[in-house]
């Protein structure tokens, strides 16, 4: 069966190297047919009876036409190794789509390992090139495929590539272009779908076409790979990655290491052609045009939240838009200027597809259906992208996914094509999806590998758990959760009894999800893909499929449930003497909600002993806190808010801020104190491979804005620590009620977030969680809805010894790919549920434009940022119209943080309560917004 | 990296439980009492035996036993690049330490009191596996001089890449960094004699990988048999018997 052969190849190790590989040789690879009589083996076996054609494709058409080969029109596509290899080392992103299509049962593609195979193996004849070798190896592989199979199946060669097309004919094997073959095929749709030839005499053509004027070049040109490289090397070019503005999208920012800074890059003509993401060589600017340019943009420094505030006509004018300002911005900040610079060239794309809508226009007359027309993208940052399309009515009102193709020197848009429509634009459907693909959430439904996974319905705890020597039996506790009205996933429960001895038994059960969630399962890869579960206003999509989320593992009130227990004996100052750890049975008594916990509470007639713990409690609880807030735990505040939505329309009836009562607080107490003695323990066990969770020290210049508003209100805010930070915060009492929470909520803003790392990559200093004020701090309480709680729960199982650690924790490198994953997953989450509260919010307003009290809390030069308590929304006023650019008529003071009139009759300051009116309205279509006028 | 692909074929071809190719020849230096070549894939050993014989160094004699010695070189020529390097370094002495232990274990020494048995081995052309291959070369040449032995010793080594256990690594899928067990067994008293590995490896996952490559040692002890037999039948027709 072995058949040995060896070939010579040379390499480059900084000399030149002789390598000698074998390659064995075999007759075990199969075609891969199900109707082939030849071959036994049919396990991996997909291409159907009924195929009369089977495709065989060029590299260059699995790079460049991914989108279509997505689509299951097209099927019976044989992928031979060496084209694999092929687009493995070019495109990563591209390999991992095409071994999903590979992997997918739904789809008949095949592996055809060409390179080890007997009969098509190819030896490099002498002076031929790679690519030329690796063109003849997919002929001789087509060859084979067609003597292999007989007549009765046509064998088709996909090419691009003239040349190889030519060729193939020559040999007797049937090879089209794609085009042709999508033609073919007789579905115009799927046209759209192909990206078209980025030859430059094609372009060039179109250009023409569309506007005869701008046929000349946009964009200087890019440098090529060795200028980059030895540029980079003499320290002439800078090498970063660009970010562009998410508020300008004509800014950008270049962060290098070079020369420790940030680079400034302003323009598109600059950016020359940089897509948001892209790994660029930037050349520095003179610096006296480093000054000018600055002047010009002042006012969009740190402008983070802002919506958008110079909207340029159209990004045609990009390269060229100046932004007058006042000159007194100038004169302010005359040193601070940032080094400024050019794109040269792009080193790595970070090209991928975008969620947007096309740019309305009227259908064009006669043209047989084609149609150019300008993609919009939802993200600011992306410029236009310019698609072909054959549907154009059909797509106009619809929300779509474009991917770039390529970008030109002679074309201000970059070229794209259309991937696959969402739905109608204003839909809400349409908009959640669109906010869920933006954040690159997973929400379809459970594969029937992983529900496979799943325990046998209906569950109940059986005799077999009971008499498990590591479960404890604690069903006789009154133990009861309390969470927010209608939580299914309930993970936490709460019991606290009295000792004899006077102090408390307090025990916190957290669901056991890892009974039923073994390392290596699929359940268990798909919870890790996909991290958390995600909130979003009407719909919630969860880590972990709906029975283990809402039955099996939800603490439910009145049924018997596993659970991972912590218990503390507490004195009752709350000083902890005793922790254990433990598996256990529990039984709910009652499965509270918040609102209910707290009635109970206040309610002095109840001596019920649920009422009588969660009295207990209450009291350990508020001496915990008491004790955490003097070692310097921030309280921050947040600008939570909270939909009613319509049970039938599911459109949102009202909205306000979420409302936080001593329950709450007791309920997260415990859960911290849960995560902190869990944290030591798993740390004492497993130095090296804990997964904790770190809040790092804010620096300076973090703080600034937070100081500089404090300043202008005449506050002094200490922030040398965390305990003077919060000390002062406490202070900060002004005559306006609403005032300390819009500091907290600022300062909140300030802070980096929290992250999960593991514990091998840090030195213990490092991992101060500092809005808690822990030294340590991890996630052990949900389990169900994040899968960091669920490695926690299998380090501290293996810390007491009821399971071995699973073997991935032993791959320090893969644990901090899973933790960074976690990270990932958890901002998406984040900004998943912003995106779905603002939509909401959108919704709300829709029909019901209001007037309401807003507080001002940043400034600009022609307006400034409010803030509406009661919303929960923040957004740009301006003073001035959109259409005069500032005018110099308003005047800034930066010291006081107060915008004044120039004639001196108006001004605000920061932190003032203004009136002002909301109002959704669509300056560009199919782009509503919230407008907020003052009064 | 990717040492198994998605459809189970390694770097050159085989798949996780293949071997490489093996070769041997016996007789292959006329002035040594027992000489062999021993290729795996690319990886070709030449080992010569010389003794019994008497002992050099009169201090170095076991009243008892015999006493053996053994002395691993690399050609200059055995890698790409061709650097010379100092006889006797760390590592060559450490796998002659380790393959004179492993052969000591199956010589019948208390047969030849007072006398000295040198084996040399050196890789002329290495591609991963060397030491399993020396020993396996010296295993051949030690039966070619008609040294007593309790058994054949043979060894091969297995690797853990990819979660995969492999067989009989090769230089690429040796130089990856994962863990290498080498594996020394006496394939009829069922009984090991060498086991190496210099890395970390789950204990349950190590007793695959282990199996794996004693499977490995037997498949060749299977063929150095083969190897022998044949070589004898060839003494028996020049002999005209």
């Amino acid at each position: 069966m072995l058949h040995s052969k060896t070939f010579n190849k040379k390499t480059r190790g900084g000399r030149i190297q002789k390598l000698v590989r074998e390659v064995y040789l075999r007759d075990d690879i199969y075609c891969g047919a199900l109707f082939c009589k030849s071959c036994e083996d049919k396990s991996k076996a997909r291409l159907t009876a009924t195929a009369s054609t089977i495709l065989i494709l060029d590299t260059n058409v699995v790079l460049n036409q991914i989108d279509l080969l997505e689509n299951p029109a097209v099927e019976d596509v044989v992928l031979l190794s060496v084209v694999l290899q092929e687009v493995k080392n070019k495109n990563s992103a591209v390999y991992g789509r095409i071994r999903n299509l590979i992997d997918s049962p739904a789809r008949r593609f095949v592996v055809f390992s060409n390179e080890f195979h007997r009969d098509t193996y190819v030896q490099t004849m002498a002076g031929e090139s790679p690519n030329d070798r690796n063109d003849r190896a997919i002929r001789v592989a087509a060859r084979w495929y067609q003597s292999h199979l007989g007549e009765a199946v046509k064998v088709l060669l996909i090419t691009n590539d003239r040349e190889n097309k030519r060729k193939a004919t020559e040999e007797g094997v049937s090879a089209e272009t794609i085009e042709s073959y999508v033609k073919s095929l007789g579905q115009p749709a799927l046209l759209d779908l192909l990206v078209q030839p980025a030859s430059e005499d094609v372009i060039m053509e179109e250009v023409e076409d569309m506007r005869p004027s701008k046929r000349k070049v946009v964009y200087p040109e890019h440098k090529p790979m060795s200028e980059i490289t030895s540029g980079l090397t003499k320290g002439i070019y800078h090498q970063g990655k660009l970010r562009v503005n998410r508020y300008n999208p004509f800014e950008a920012y270049v962060g290098s290491e070079s020369i420790g800074d940030e680079i400034v890059i302003y323009g598109r003509g600059n950016m020359n052609r940089a897509f948001d993401g892209d790994v660029v060589a930037v050349e520095l600017l003179p610096q006296d045009q480093w000054h000018e340019e600055k002047s010009l943009s002042i006012v969009d420094e740190e402008d983070e939240e802002e919506d958008v505030h110079l909207v340029p006509g159209s990004s045609d004018d990009a390269p060229r838009t100046s932004i007058p300002v006042s000159s007194s911005t100038f004169d302010t900040n005359p040193v601070s200027s940032r080094p400024s610079g050019r794109v040269v060239g792009i080193i790595k794309r970070n090209w991928h597809s975008y969620c947007g809508s096309l740019e309305p226009m009227p259908m064009p007359a006669g043209s047989g259906g084609l149609a150019y027309a300008l993609f919009v993208s939802k993200d600011r940052r992306i410029p236009k992208i310019r698609i072909q399309t054959r549907q154009l009515d059909n797509l106009l009102d619809k929300r779509i996914i474009v991917a770039v193709d390529s970008w030109d020197r002679q074309s201000r848009h970059p070229s794209g094509h259309y991937v696959r429509s969402i739905g109608q634009i204003g839909d809400r459907d349409t908009e959640t999806e669109l906010v869920l693909i933006e954040n690159d959430i997973d929400a379809r439904p459970f594969s029937a590998q992983v529900l496979a996974c799943l325990p046998p319905l209906p569950w109940s705890v059986s005799s077999k758990d009971l008499n498990e020597s590591n479960r404890v039996d604690l069903r006789h506790l009154c133990v009861f959760s309390v969470d927010p009205p209608g939580c299914k996933d309930i993970d936490d429960a709460l019991h606290c009894t009295m000792l004899p001895t006077g102090n408390f038994e307090v025990g916190v059960h957290i669901a056991d999800v890892t009974n039923f969630v073994h390392p290596g399962t699929p359940l268990d890869d798909e919870a890790t893909q996909r991290g958390t579960s995600v909130y979003l206003v009407e719909r919630r999509i969860d880590m972990l499929p709906k029975p283990l989320t809402e039955d099996i593992c939800s603490l439910r009130a009145d049924v018997e449930r596993l659970a991972f227990s912590v218990i503390w004996e507490m004195t009752p100052e709350a000083e902890i003497i005793s922790t254990k750890y433990t598996k256990s049975v529990i039984k709910s008594r009652a499965a509270l909600s918040y609102v209910e916990a707290q009635a109970r509470m206040d309610d002095s007639r109840l001596v019920d002993p649920v009422t009588k713990d969660l009295r207990n409690m209450n009291a350990l609880a508020k001496i915990m806190r008491q004790r955490r807030i003097q070692r310097g735990a921030l309280t921050l505040a947040s600008a939570e808010v909270k939909f009613q939505i319509d049970t039938e329309t599911h459109d949102p009836l009202d909205i306000g801020m979420y409302q936080i009562r001593e329950a709450n607080q007791m309920v997260e107490e415990f859960m911290l104190a849960a995560n902190v003695s869990v944290a030591e323990k798993i740390l004492k066990e497993f130095p090296e491979c804990s997964l904790l969770r770190r809040h790092p020290t804010p620096t300076k210049e973090m703080l600034g804005p937070l100081l500089r508003t404090a300043a202008a209100v005449g506050l002094n805010l200490d922030v040398t620590s965390s305990k003077a930070l919060a000390d002062s915060l406490d202070c900060a009492v002004g005559d306006d009620p609403y005032f300390n929470k819009l500091i907290r909520i600022m300062a909140t803003r300030c802070m980096t977030q929290a992250v999960y790392f593991c514990s091998g990559e840090l030195s213990p200093p490092e991992f101060l969680h500092y809005g808690l004020a822990a030294p340590l701090y991890t996630h052990f309480t949900s389990p169900i809805r994040r899968y960091a709680d669920v490695i926690v729960h299998r380090l501290l199982a293996a810390s007491i010894g009821i399971y071995k650690l699973p073997t991935i924790f032993r791959d320090r490198p893969q644990l901090t790919s899973i933790a960074d994953n976690l990270n990932y997953r958890h901002r998406n989450a984040q900004m998943a549920s912003r995106g779905s509260v603002e939509l909401h919010t959108l919704i709300y307003f829709r029909n019901r434009p209001t007037d309401t009290e807003a507080r001002i809390v940043k400034m600009r030069s022609n307006g400034f940022i409010v803030f509406v308590p009661k919303f929960g929304i923040e957004g740009p006023v301006y003073l001035t119209m959109r259409g005069d650019k500032g005018g110099g008529e308003w005047f800034v003071d930066e010291q006081q943080q107060k915008i004044r009139k120039m004639d001196g009759s108006v001004s605000y300051s920061i932190l003032q309560a203004v009136k002002i009116h909301l109002e959704v309205l669509e300056p560009k279509p199919n782009r509503p917004k919230l407008q907020l006028t003052l009064l | 990296m990717e040492f198994v692909n998605p459809e189970g074929l390694r770097l050159d071809g085989r798949r996780p439980m293949e071997m490489r190719q093996l070769r041997a020849q016996i007789g292959a230096v006329a002035k040594a009492d027992g000489s062999a070549v021993f290729e795996m894939g690319n990886t070709k050993v030449i080992a010569a035996v010389y003794g019994p014989r008497e002992v050099q160094n009169r201090s170095q004699q076991i009243n008892d036993q015999a006493l053996v010695r053994c002395e691993y070189s690399m050609a200059n020529f055995s890698t790409g690049d061709r650097r010379r390097k100092p006889k006797g370094d760390r590592r060559s002495t450490e796998i002659s330490l380790v393959i004179r232990q492993t052969m000591e274990e199956c010589i019948l020494t208390n047969l030849m009191p007072r006398s000295q048995i040198d084996i040399y081995v050196q890789v002329l052309q290495a591609d991963g596996g060397t030491r399993s291959a020396c020993i396996n070369a010296a295993t051949l040449a030690l039966a070619d001089a008609g040294i007593p032995m309790r058994d054949l010793v043979t060894s091969c080594s297995a690797g853990f890449l990819n979660s995969t256990p492999l067989l009989d690594l090769n230089y690429v899928e040796d130089s990856a960094g994962g863990p290498d067990v080498t594996v020394g067994i006496l394939p009829k008293v069922d009984k090991v004699t060498l086991l190496q590995m210099d890395a970390k490896l789950p204990i349950d996952t190590f007793e695959n990988v282990m199996q794996l490559a004693v499977e490995g040692c037997k498949a060749i002890a299977n063929y150095i048999r083969e190897v022998l037999l044949e070589n004898t039948k060839q003494l028996e027709y020049r002999r005209g018997l």
